[in-house]
């Protein structure tokens, strides 16, 4: 076996024996999923408690209008004297609606207040505004002689039917959904090559600090052991990937089909039947589901699988330099931000710029340079993206890794039998021409 | 006795420092070679280059008749003197690891780690941690490791540091028996005493040059300063003194003995040991006379503080 194998081997098991790596694995899928039951669980909790909101209406014409709903309760105090209902309120009930008496009703519009303690939320605001508003307009239009009624009913609320040329259904938030599923996947990305790329750093640490290293350059090349770090971790990586990703497809299935659709290859072999089942059911849920399979999945994920292969080994190769450069991991920090900002950078280009204009200039950009690409590339990928620009900015992102990590093993070689000073730029840089 | 390594002009530079200026060695084939020098001299510097992590700048390494190239790693083993080993990892899968990075097949270095468990008696070592055992049980499987591979050169670099006299003993009667079965043996020291005991050869290296190199006898017989220690049992000291300084240059010394003797240390200059031994020999009873070996602790000691 060549001593390459032997290292990536070594690393990969030494990476995947560990306890953290195993609970990170096969914890995390059900963690995640646990917390978000968890989250709407609570959510759904605040949704059962019932505000009780006092109304002191002095006008006498608008507390009426104040329904009941599962959330919130009006209480009439109106019978009381303004101050006795203001101290009732304030010890009993949320807060106080206080309608002044007017003369005309339209004054209204500026002169009810709301007390209360506590800031109220916008939504109830506009909610009690709505109120107002629809009853003095209602009053008004009434004025001058409309009926309300048929007003409401002349009202036309239009939907449009989206499809494709091709004749299939799509739905609305189609873009929104897409750049749900393609930033999850950049972000995966970031997280990735965070997560490993410390692996990384952490592992050529411990190797420095435990001067094991002078034992194994004696034996193998710096940049075989280097390479054969950077390429075990990788492993470990995708497997963890590849776990995480069965288990999500099986979720996935799971959910599918207590939705009632089926899906796949058939959702493909026949829209017709398609549609008329999903007519039938009618549940947005079940499009939503059916539009994620009719993404481009099979590149969706082949490209995570190369993105994260070249955006992971061209971090990584920064990483280890990092670490063979300093003596212990909060030495690093210094160093670790420049790696992070692209990073960083990455993802908000991709959330506010592949958004808008998932095929413009600045995204364009963005995803062929190579530090940011594996993220940019992987948010626009779900709107569909020509062939020779994936080309291009994988070739880009490989040819460019094959530079970082000649430059990266210099300053690894150097760095890793250097002990005592943390170096500064200008030394790493000097390191690179011994 | 042809060489199994021959160091040709080494030079070894990093930015303005000069860390081994044109430094020429020779170690004989089968030979235990101590490669001394003050701290800071050049010694690691050398052994990284002969180990093949660092290059030289200029100059060439010959390795058994043949320019060292990296496929000689397997025929190399170093212990570094700041010892290290996966502290996490199983002590039998460490050595398997390090052994195969070595270019040993796994059977072959199973085959080997079982000689060397039982030699040692740590056969229940296989499963722990390194970070289980304690310093002086790592440092064991260190020196397993480097051996492991059966290599034609073996560098150590200060082997005894870390270990309790009772283990120090087990490693110099390990490494002679190394010697014995054919291996050379570079060691690296400050204990000179280990030097004396142990070494065939000695280079001295001092502030990046070679200074000193040779069969130990050799060099001391080039630093024999010609004077002899005697201890003599006389009435007339007086005479004897005048006899003595007459052709010599006498002084007090010490040493131990069992007679309460006169204790000398006597220059020959030109003269030979015959002549003082007549004079003593006129003058009293001898009861000590030895000429005065240099150890190379003085060799070291003299060489380093006169440059």
């Amino acid at each position: 076996m060549g001593v390459l194998s032997l290292i990536i081997k070594r690393e990969f098991i030494a990476k995947v024996r560990n306890k953290s790596f195993i609970i990170m694995t096969f914890l995390s899928p059900l963690l995640i999923v646990g917390l978000s039951f968890f989250v709407g669980y609570l959510a759904s909790m605040n949704k059962d408690e019932v505000t009780k909101i006092a109304i002191h209406d002095e006008s006498g014409v608008l507390k009426s209008d104040f329904k009941n709903t599962k959330q919130t309760a009006y209480v009439d105090l109106s019978g009381m004297p303004l101050q006795l209902a203001k101290d009732t309120a304030s010890k009993n009930y949320e807060g106080l609606i206080f309608v002044p008496k007017v003369a005309d009703i339209q004054e209204l519009s500026s002169k009810v207040e709301y007390i209360s303690d506590e800031s109220p939320s916008m939504e109830f605001i506009m909610g009690m505004e709505k109120v107002i508003d629809t009853k003095l307009t209602k009053n008004n239009l009434t004025t001058i002689g409309f009926d309300y009624d048929k007003i409401e009913k002349a009202k036309v609320d239009s939907n449009i039917h989206l499809t494709k040329f091709s004749g299939e259904d799509t739905i609305k938030g189609i873009n929104e959904m897409k750049i749900i599923i393609g930033g999850s996947f950049g972000y995966l990305i970031m997280m990735f090559i965070i997560i490993y790329g410390n692996f990384v750093m952490r592992s050529v640490i411990e190797e420095k600090t435990s001067r094991i290293i002078e034992i194994i350059i004696s034996s193998v090349k710096p940049y075989q052991l280097m390479m054969g770090k950077i390429i075990g971790n990788s492993l470990a990586g995708i497997l963890q990937f590849a776990i995480w990703a069965i288990v999500g497809a099986i979720l996935l299935f799971g959910v599918s089909a207590f939705f009632g659709i089926q899906t796949g290859t058939q959702a493909s072999v026949d829209p017709a039947m398609m549609n008329a089942v999903q007519h039938e059911l009618g549940t947005t849920m079940q499009s939503y589901i059916k539009e994620i399979f009719n993404l481009p999945l099979g590149t969706l994920i082949t490209c995570f699988v190369i993105y994260f292969i070249g955006g992971y080994f061209l971090y990584s190769s920064f990483y280890a330099a990092i670490g063979a450069a300093v003596d212990s991991e909060t030495d690093s920090q210094q160093f670790l931000l420049p790696i992070i900002m692209p990073l960083m950078l990455g993802v908000y280009i991709g959330f506010f710029t592949v958004v808008n204009d998932p095929h413009g200039t600045v995204a364009t950009v963005f995803s062929m340079i190579p530090l940011t690409s594996p993220i940019v590339m992987l948010m626009r990928i779900p709107f569909g993206v020509p062939w020779w620009q994936l080309a291009l900015s994988i070739t880009i992102l490989f040819a460019t890794f094959l530079g970082v990590v000649w430059f990266a093993s210099k300053i690894y070689r150097i760095g890793i039998l250097m002990y005592g000073k943390k170096p500064t730029w200008k030394e790493l840089y000097k390191w690179l021409k011994y | 006795m042809s060489n199994i390594l021959e160091v040709k002009n080494v030079v070894k530079q990093y930015g303005d420092y000069t860390a081994l200026n044109s430094v020429s060695l020779q170690v004989p084939k089968g030979s235990i070679y101590g490669l001394l020098g003050p701290n800071g001299a050049g010694k690691t510097s050398l052994i990284r280059i002969i180990n093949q992590i660092t290059m030289p700048d200029s100059g060439e390494i010959i390795l058994d008749g043949e320019k060292l190239s990296p496929h000689h790693v397997q025929h190399i083993g170093y212990m570094p003197e700041e010892r290290g080993l996966y502290k996490t990892m199983k002590v039998g899968e460490q050595c398997l690891y390090l052994a195969q990075l070595k270019g040993l097949s796994k059977t072959e270095a199973q085959k080997q780690l079982k000689y060397w468990f039982e030699k040692f008696e740590i056969e229940g070592w296989w499963n722990k941690k390194i970070q289980e055992l304690s310093k002086g049980m790592a440092q064991k499987v260190q020196f397993v490791v480097t051996v492991l591979h059966q290599p034609k050169l073996l560098i150590f670099d200060e082997p005894f540091s870390g270990f309790d006299p009772v283990n120090a003993n087990l490693i110099k009667d390990e490494i002679l028996e190394l010697k014995k079965k054919g291996s050379t043996i570079i060691f690296s020291t400050h204990r000179m005493e280990s030097v004396e005991e142990l070494c065939d050869d000695i280079a001295l290296i001092h502030k990046s040059n070679k200074l000193i190199e040779g069969k130990l006898e050799d060099v001391k017989r080039q630093y024999r300063k010609n004077t002899f220690q005697v201890g003599i049992m006389t009435n007339n000291v007086e005479g004897l003194m005048y006899d003595l300084t007459q052709k010599f240059t006498v002084g007090q010394t010490n040493f131990k003995s069992l007679n309460d003797d006169l204790k000398l240390e006597i220059d020959l200059g030109n003269s030979t040991s015959n002549e003082l031994l007549s004079i003593l020999t006129s003058r009293g009873q001898v009861t000590h006379f030895a000429e005065n070996i240099p150890s190379v602790n003085d060799i070291f000691i003299q060489t380093v503080s006169q440059k």
